[in-house]
């Protein structure tokens, strides 16, 4: 055994396969632990950024999830390349994370009441919206307005994807589009804001649910905090673009630790889409 | 407009004229694929950058001389009820060729000062909220509605923030989603992202030939994929911004031509054509029902996006009643990650620990 310094842990003690070091508290997390604790640091509650697919792992009833449209890949419509072209960022982001784009979409339970759902991937090109996330979305609105179900979108994204220009502009009235015939059957959507919403997200279907749920001390915000900073002489706001201080400026219904999000969007639909009464199946849908 | 206590005044946007720039004299050659060669690719830059140094031309006629020309009529209306008057975005209620309107815009300045006070037609929460209103308006009403669009972007201070700057957009765009009457927008100068996609999801996007049209301005995309606001150029011709462009992406439906070197050079004439298109637009949009017409704009917007569908096969149900071993590994498992299809390996499935956006 090598002789160690007593007061400081050696980095070759904590492989990083399995051990993460909390960005909040900096204190060294175990794993299999941090994943038994939904990814949020037991220490300080700083919670960790989550892929699709987790999150809506740890939403919904166990099981009860099927995917829809797993097939859609982006298309190069600009032909874009800046140091590398769109094709081959789409091809290292596909390796780097085993899924086709920045968003998964599909029907499944949560506290036994069906719901659509889909689940926007930070880890994937930055959860940037092009058009695979902005159809994803859509057609996760357009499942629930078929079957009169509410739908949940969890967003966490760098904004729009440069990449595919304006037509990733365009995904912002697509998507609010598809919201629009579900607001107007009287079915509920919504919002939960993850660490972070940004940009052209946020400024579409992110921003519009019946109700916003945050996690705590996501950054929520329509631009980025530098170029905010660099248009006022003082310095930015404590907490600015935190979901904090959405909450206390009146943009956020709730924040929800992660923990406790199942629970409190349970609670909520409750109220919104209450289950029909036995024997007649679905949820009530308002006239 | 006055600025906000405890605020400086705003700084220009990237690209705000302070001189005039040079008039384009050769016509722009069409965009090229980035594999042709280094001159090539070299003058479709320079064509594109100057579309640009157009759109942002400083006497490039904004949107209140423009109505100036168009309408027979124009009565200016201001507030958003809420907060306050956002000289950035103008708005009101008039006539062209005799047929009633509702008109939105961005304004940007003619002088320095215009500059200041109207925020370089950077709007604000409350001037999205008065486009809300007055899209509200007409729909309630029965009056189409004509929008002129010409912003750099949304002002991005903090104070745009505090008052919900995102939701204010997209509560826009759901409002012109929702509204029964036709909506005409025009594109007269730069479309910038989300503060000109507000007021810009009309039944039929049209634009003046040196518009542009880009999901971020070119310095910001520079900086951010090329590490160097410097490389704007180069971000404005991979981002296919310009008109001609924006017409062969379907994002807007026609673009017209503009007199002489530029609109500029003769506003009354732009006018005057502008005029025409908006009159030809509107008389088609109305003689449509309404149920065609709002099925027709969420349909032209629900078609937007390039991608292909290698077809995965859908995970059969299981079966209805959970044996024994399901219900006991239910019982035993906390918070399981099995997804079915979903699954990859357990180390590939989190993004990485490093925490910048």
């Amino acid at each position: 055994m090598p002789i160690t310094l007593p007061f400081r842990p050696r980095r070759e003690s904590y492989p990083p396969d399995m051990w993460t070091k909390c960005p909040g508290c900096s204190e060294m997390l175990f794993n299999k632990h941090l994943e038994k604790a939904m990814r949020v640091c037991t220490s300080c509650g700083h919670h960790f950024r989550v892929s699709a697919p987790t999150r809506i792992a740890q939403l919904l009833d166990h099981g009860s999830f099927r995917e829809r449209d797993a097939g859609l890949v982006s298309r190069d419509p600009l032909g874009f390349v800046d140091s590398k072209s769109y094709p081959d960022r789409l091809a290292a982001a596909q390796t780097a994370t085993g899924r086709r784009d920045a968003a998964i979409w599909g029907f499944g339970s949560l506290a036994g009441r069906r719901i659509a759902v889909c689940a926007l991937d930070f880890g994937f090109m930055g959860g940037s919206m092009g058009s695979v996330v902005g159809e994803k979305v859509a057609r996760a609105a357009e499942g629930a307005l078929a079957e009169g179900i509410p739908l949940v979108v969890v967003s966490a994204s760098g904004g729009a994807r440069m990449q595919e220009g304006t037509l990733a502009l365009m995904q912002l009235v697509k998507t609010i589009g598809a919201l629009e015939a579900l607001r107007a059957a009287g079915l509920p959507f919504i919002s939960v804001l993850a660490d972070p919403t940004t940009g052209g997200v946020f400024a579409s279907f992110a921003a519009l649910g019946d109700i916003n749920v945050a996690e705590p001390n996501a950054l929520i915000g329509f631009a980025g905090a530098r170029v905010s900073a660099g248009t006022i002489a003082e310095e930015l706001p404590p907490g600015f673009q935190r979901a904090e201080f959405l909450f206390a400026h009146g943009f956020v219904d709730r924040i929800a630790p992660r923990a406790d999000l199942r629970n409190e969007l349970a609670a909520i639909l409750d109220v919104l889409a209450p289950p029909a009464p036995e024997g007649v199946g679905g949820s009530v849908r308002r006239g | 407009m006055t600025t906000a206590p405890g605020t400086t005044t705003p700084a220009p946007p990237p690209g705000a004229p302070t001189t005039t720039a040079p008039m384009p004299t050769t016509p722009v050659p069409p965009s090229i694929t980035p594999d042709a060669d280094a001159t090539a690719n070299a003058a479709a830059r320079d064509a594109v950058w100057a579309r640009v140094l157009l759109a942002r031309n400083a006497r490039r006629p904004h949107t209140l001389q423009l109505v100036a020309g168009i309408a027979d009529r124009f009565t200016e209306l201001h507030g958003d009820r809420l907060f306050g008057d956002d000289g950035a975005i103008v708005g009101g209620v008039g006539a062209i060729d005799g047929r009633r309107v509702v008109i939105v815009g961005h304004q940007k300045g003619a002088d320095t000062d215009e500059n200041i006070r109207r925020n370089f037609g950077m709007g604000k929460p409350e001037g999205f909220r008065k486009a809300i209103r007055l899209f509200e308006l007409a729909d309630r009403f029965g009056i189409p509605v004509v929008t002129f669009v010409d912003t750099p972007g949304a002002y991005p201070g903090a104070e745009a923030e505090e008052r919900g700057v995102a939701e204010a957009i997209a509560r826009s765009i759901m409002v012109m989603c929702r509204i029964r009457v036709p909506i005409v927008t025009l594109i007269t100068g730069e479309g910038g992202s989300g503060g000109a996609l507000a007021i810009a999801a009309g039944d039929v996007v049209i634009a003046l030939e040196n518009a542009v049209y880009a999901v971020i301005s070119p310095e910001g995309c520079a900086s951010i994929l090329w590490r160097t606001a410097e490389k704007a150029a180069d971000a404005a011709l991979a981002m296919r911004m310009t008109a001609a462009d924006q017409l062969a992406l379907g994002v807007i439906d026609q673009i017209i031509p503009e007199p002489g070197e530029g609109a500029h050079a003769d506003p009354a004439e732009t006018a005057r054509r502008l005029r025409g298109v908006i009159v030809e637009q509107l008389d088609r949009l109305a003689a449509l029902p309404a149920d065609e017409r709002v099925a027709a704009r969420a349909r032209r917007y629900r078609d937007f996006g390039a991608f292909d569908d290698v077809g995965v096969p859908e995970v059969p149900e299981p079966p209805e009643r959970p044996g024994l071993a399901d219900r006991l590994r239910r019982a035993l498992e906390p918070m399981g990650t099995r997804l079915g299809n979903l699954g990859t390996r357990e180390g590939r499935d989190e993004p990485p620990a490093r925490e910048e956006v």
